[in-house]
């Protein structure tokens, strides 16, 4: 398939042009000097400083930051247990309910999964607050998290764990010492995925949140339901610029790792023959 | 086998038996895996468990490693019943199909690994591991992790792994499947080495029936979880007890007939008015139907009538040149073809036989055997 | 060990997710009332079986019958399953040809395009809405561009009508309906096109004959990761949509925040979760059909 038409050529370039040009928009924008957003007044950095100063948004980003760490850990917790559980027990009483509920929350609206959460909090008499909103990310997370555990799963060598087993190891040992440790690149997947998710969420944490605690999505959605404003821009660039550096940075490692193994792979067959 | 004038433990009666598999059967829903088989294995032997895929000799070797329960049945090794003693505490190891090499840890560490479970003292981990590496001969190796070393190595390496522990028993699911044939011929007689110098049982699953006669004391015949045939190599391929134990091990005739007489040897009619003389194996009686089994190198071709009793006139079919070996299809007037087997001695200018020549087929009335099943 | 590595997970979801439900379901069936929780009856076992059977004798159905006579309820549900129905359909449009010339381009270029397909996905998804803003407002980018190119001379009125919801969840669900599409498509050997045409088709009939029936299961996985998410959309249609946008996503937070009816809400809630068990199970059973397929 290695033959490009111009048909192909055009549709990748407006596809991506579409899927980047706008970010582009956005981050040249938070450099403008003007408070108007899509009129070009001169280069600042002005509305950076702004950010730097509001309380309000670096109080929102350490409990967004502080939520997501701790749901995002629990979550790849929970949901590697649940994704190992799944793969290894053959029928237990309750096995497609379980299944159910690990699946169910990644195709559930927000909406009703923040509602749903609200009313337990307030029915156990749960004040809302960090606490809440951890809770509630945790379990959603969760499921994504073994998700991506169980595919990485799928294609593991159950005769590693046997041979752990024949050598002497527990069940927890054999886990312990040989999956976890080989499975460990997809558990951090999931804990990014988890953290990330958590980052973004706007609307279970509008539900789950109470006055004490304010996420960074539930603050910058509620300014830019008042309008556009370059201070907004200036943020959502901060954030997309970790991100990508961050997703960047992990690329090139795990690319580095492949081209190292497969280099050791080549030599490994060459001493043989 | 190097040792096998003086090493018979199973012709005597008062041996003890390291591992006596009695009446085990194991079935999976409604297919049966294991059917109701009984076995001695002795110390010291090197035992194959040998069959096609999906006979269950690889069930039957991870009963005994205790990844699976018998569903009835006992199996005792060393005199102790092994009834839900999980894998971890048997003192049995296992060179899994895939070797199962921890990718993440060195190869030193691999071979560790059981040691330290054990919560040995270093020192003691550190001398047994060197021992382990000198025996396979991976000193060098000790820092690289799996997926830097090649298929031979690693295959040593799961061999090291599981022999640290000096497990009473080894077992080794298909060890050199995964080896080149060249490879896997030199791997074999290493395998016989160090099963000799440390005088572990190994007992070794392969469907390779060339690398169960190599390295065997004694070899399974297996087949829809039964033993077809328990015997010595040499028993299995002279003295196969049954058409399905003379087929799947090397090549051989197979021709159909009835018995007409028994005398010393048992006289045989194949066609209408054409008679075999053969040795008879089991009991048989006059008007059997059965089958006469002869490995085709021990059939000789010729252009003279021969003075062997049993002989035949045909007509070459095909002609495989093989090197070493010529291998002739013949066929006969009366229907069957035959396949024979000559071996090269000196070299070729030009063919003796060729296509369609008219040739004779002959062997002694001891070379074919008679089964009746 | 793994009795406990199902227990704790699986008591989890059942106290955070099953539980949860359970009191959206019994909500929906009490009344409103002006108080602390917002709904009446409350359960009260200091009563005994009084109080529970009391409990029950007061539930009824009157928020569903409520949600079944007012309009502007049909009207939402039916209105969020045409607009994700079209962005849907919108999505497959944009996505297929993109998915296409990933898996056509020289193998050594496909892991950095998956990777500008992926990008976006992990930046924040209320920034990418945001940015929308900017460009469709009538002083904004796209009708700056337009107006300068001289095809229209009024600016257009696109953000805050439903084509700003379209163009927002075509935007922002673009990589879920690539990726499975590039799957499909990736995984399949050039030379079965090769042979399609030394079999005589043209390149189109090779396309119809060849390459559609290959990608379709992908295709029909992105159709169902954008539709389900999308009827339940709420930021969306509430950053880019107009008054006029209507969509239960919105109507159940209005509902919830701005009326504070707890009850209506959690009705609402009840009704949106039936109708896409529809696509939801549907969905489960592609999945694992082509799970079985591929095993």
């Amino acid at each position: 398939m290695n033959r490009l038409s111009w048909f192909n050529v055009v549709s990748l370039t407006l596809g991506f042009a579409f899927l980047y040009i706008p970010m582009v928009i956005l981050v040249i924008f938070s450099f403008n000097e003007s408070k108007l957003v899509t009129v070009w007044a001169g280069f600042s950095t002005k509305w950076y400083g702004e950010v730097i100063r509001n309380e309000a948004f670096l109080d929102a980003a350490w409990v967004t930051l502080r939520v997501a760490f701790f749901s995002a850990t629990i979550a790849t917790v929970l949901g590697t247990m649940a994704a190992y559980a799944m793969m290894r027990r053959g029928a237990f009483v309750g096995r497609t309910l379980f299944s159910g509920m690990i699946y169910a929350p990644l195709v559930m609206p927000e909406v009703i999964t923040g509602l749903s959460l609200l009313l337990l909090f307030i029915a156990i008499g749960l004040d809302r607050g960090v606490l809440t909103i951890i809770l509630a990310h945790t379990t959603f997370a969760m499921c994504y998290v073994s998700v991506v555990v169980s595919s990485r799963l799928v294609s593991f060598d159950n005769s590693l764990e046997e041979a752990a087993l024949d050598l002497g190891c527990t069940r927890f040992q054999a886990f312990m010492s040989v999956t976890l440790p080989i499975i460990a690149p997809a558990v951090i997947a999931g804990w990014l995925l988890a953290f990330t998710l958590s980052l973004d969420d706007l609307v279970i944490a509008s539900f789950t949140a109470g006055p004490s605690a304010t996420t960074l999505p539930i603050k910058i959605f509620s300014s830019v339901r008042l309008g556009v404003s370059p201070e907004i821009n200036a943020l959502s660039t901060i954030i997309i610029g970790i991100v990508t550096v961050g997703v960047l940075v992990a690329s090139v490692l795990s690319k580095r790792q492949i081209a190292q193994a497969r280099r050791d792979e080549a030599m490994a067959d060459q001493a043989e023959g | 086998m190097v040792n096998e004038a003086a090493f018979h433990p199973w012709d005597d009666p008062d041996a003890t038996p390291l591992i006596r598999i009695e009446g085990v059967t194991k079935t999976f829903g409604d297919f049966t895996a294991i059917d109701d088989v009984s076995l001695s294995i002795y110390g010291q032997e090197f035992f194959a468990l040998l069959g096609p895929s999906g006979c269950g000799k690889t069930t039957l070797m991870r009963m005994l490693a205790g990844f699976e329960t018998p569903s009835a049945g006992r199996i005792t090794i060393d005199g102790t019943d092994m009834a839900g003693v999980p894998p971890n505490k048997r003192a049995v190891n296992m060179m899994f199909q895939s070797y199962a090499l921890f990718p993440h840890l060195s190869v030193w560490d691999n071979i560790a690994f059981g040691l330290k479970r054990d919560g040995l003292d270093r020192d003691l981990v550190g001398a047994r591991v060197d021992e382990m590496l000198k025996l396979t001969q991976l000193g060098k190796l000790a820092r690289r992790k799996p997926h830097q070393l090649s298929g031979g190595q690693r295959q040593r390496v799961a061999l090291a792994r599981a022999m640290a522990k000096g497990p009473k028993l080894l077992l080794l699911d298909e060890p050199l499947g995964a080896l080149d044939k060249k490879l896997r011929q030199e791997t074999q007689f290493e395998l016989m080495d160090i099963q000799e110098k440390t005088g572990t049982t190994f007992v070794i699953v392969t469907h390779d029936q060339e690398e169960a006669m190599t390295v065997a004391s004694r070899v399974a015949v297996m087949d829809q979880g039964r033993f077809m045939q328990v015997d010595t190599p040499d028993r299995i391929y002279e003295a196969p007890n049954s058409v399905y134990v003379a087929d799947f091990i090397g090549d051989v005739n197979l021709v159909p007939a009835r018995v007409r007489q028994l005398r010393d040897a048992v006289m045989l009619d194949w066609a209408e008015g054409k008679r075999f003389f053969a040795k008879p194996v089991g009991d048989l009686t006059v008007g059997q139907e059965v089958t006469l089994a002869i490995r085709p190198e021990k059939i000789a071709i010729s252009r003279e009538v021969p003075e062997e009793p049993n002989r035949v006139k045909g007509k070459i079919l095909d002609i495989g040149y093989l090197g070493n070996l010529s291998t002739y299809h013949v066929e006969l007037p009366e229907g069957p073809v035959i396949k024979c087997e000559v071996g090269n001695r000196s070299r070729l200018s030009r063919r003796d036989f060729s296509w369609d020549d008219e040739v004779w087929l002959s062997w002694s009335d001891t070379a074919g055997l008679v089964l009746s099943s | 060990m793994l009795r406990v590595f199902t227990a704790i997970p699986y008591v989890w979801l059942l106290v955070l997710f099953l539980v949860p439900f359970a009191i959206v379901a019994k909500i929906s069936v009490s009344d409103y009332a002006i108080s602390i929780p917002p709904y009446t009856p409350t359960l009260d076992f200091s009563e005994g079986w009084a109080g529970v059977n009391a409990f029950f004798a007061a539930l009824d159905f009157e928020n569903f019958t409520f949600l079944a006579e007012d309009e502007l309820y049909w009207k939402a549900y039916l209105s969020s399953v045409q607009i994700a129905a079209i962005a849907t359909f919108l999505t497959l449009s944009v996505g297929f040809p993109i998915a296409y010339g990933m898996a056509r381009a020289p193998r050594e270029w496909q892991p950095a395009l998956l990777m500008l397909v992926i990008l976006p996905f992990w930046t924040s998804f209320l920034i990418r809405v945001y940015a929308w803003i900017g460009i469709l407002a009538n002083e904004g980018f796209l009708n700056q561009f337009l107006m300068w190119l001289g095809v229209i001379s009024e600016p257009l009125q696109i953000l805050n009508t439903n084509w700003a919801v379209y163009i927002g969840i075509v935007y922002t669900y673009l990589p879920f309906m690539i990726l499975p599409i590039y799957a499909s498509l990736e995984r399949m050997d050039p030379s079965l096109l090769e042979a399609a045409e030394d079999l005589g088709c043209s390149r189109t009939a090779a396309f119809w004959h060849v390459t559609w029936p290959l990608a379709r299961p992908g295709v029909i996985a992105g159709c169902f990761l954008v539709f389900i998410p999308t009827v339940g959309e709420f930021v969306i249609p509430s950053l880019l949509g107009g008054s006029d946008t209507l969509m239960i996503g919105k109507v159940l937070w209005e509902e919830f925040f701005n009326n504070r009816d707890w009850p209506v809400a959690s009705a609402v809630a009840i009704i949106l979760l039936l109708i896409l068990i529809i696509p939801i199970v549907l969905f489960q059973r592609h999945e694992t059909k082509e799970r079985e397929r591929g095993a």
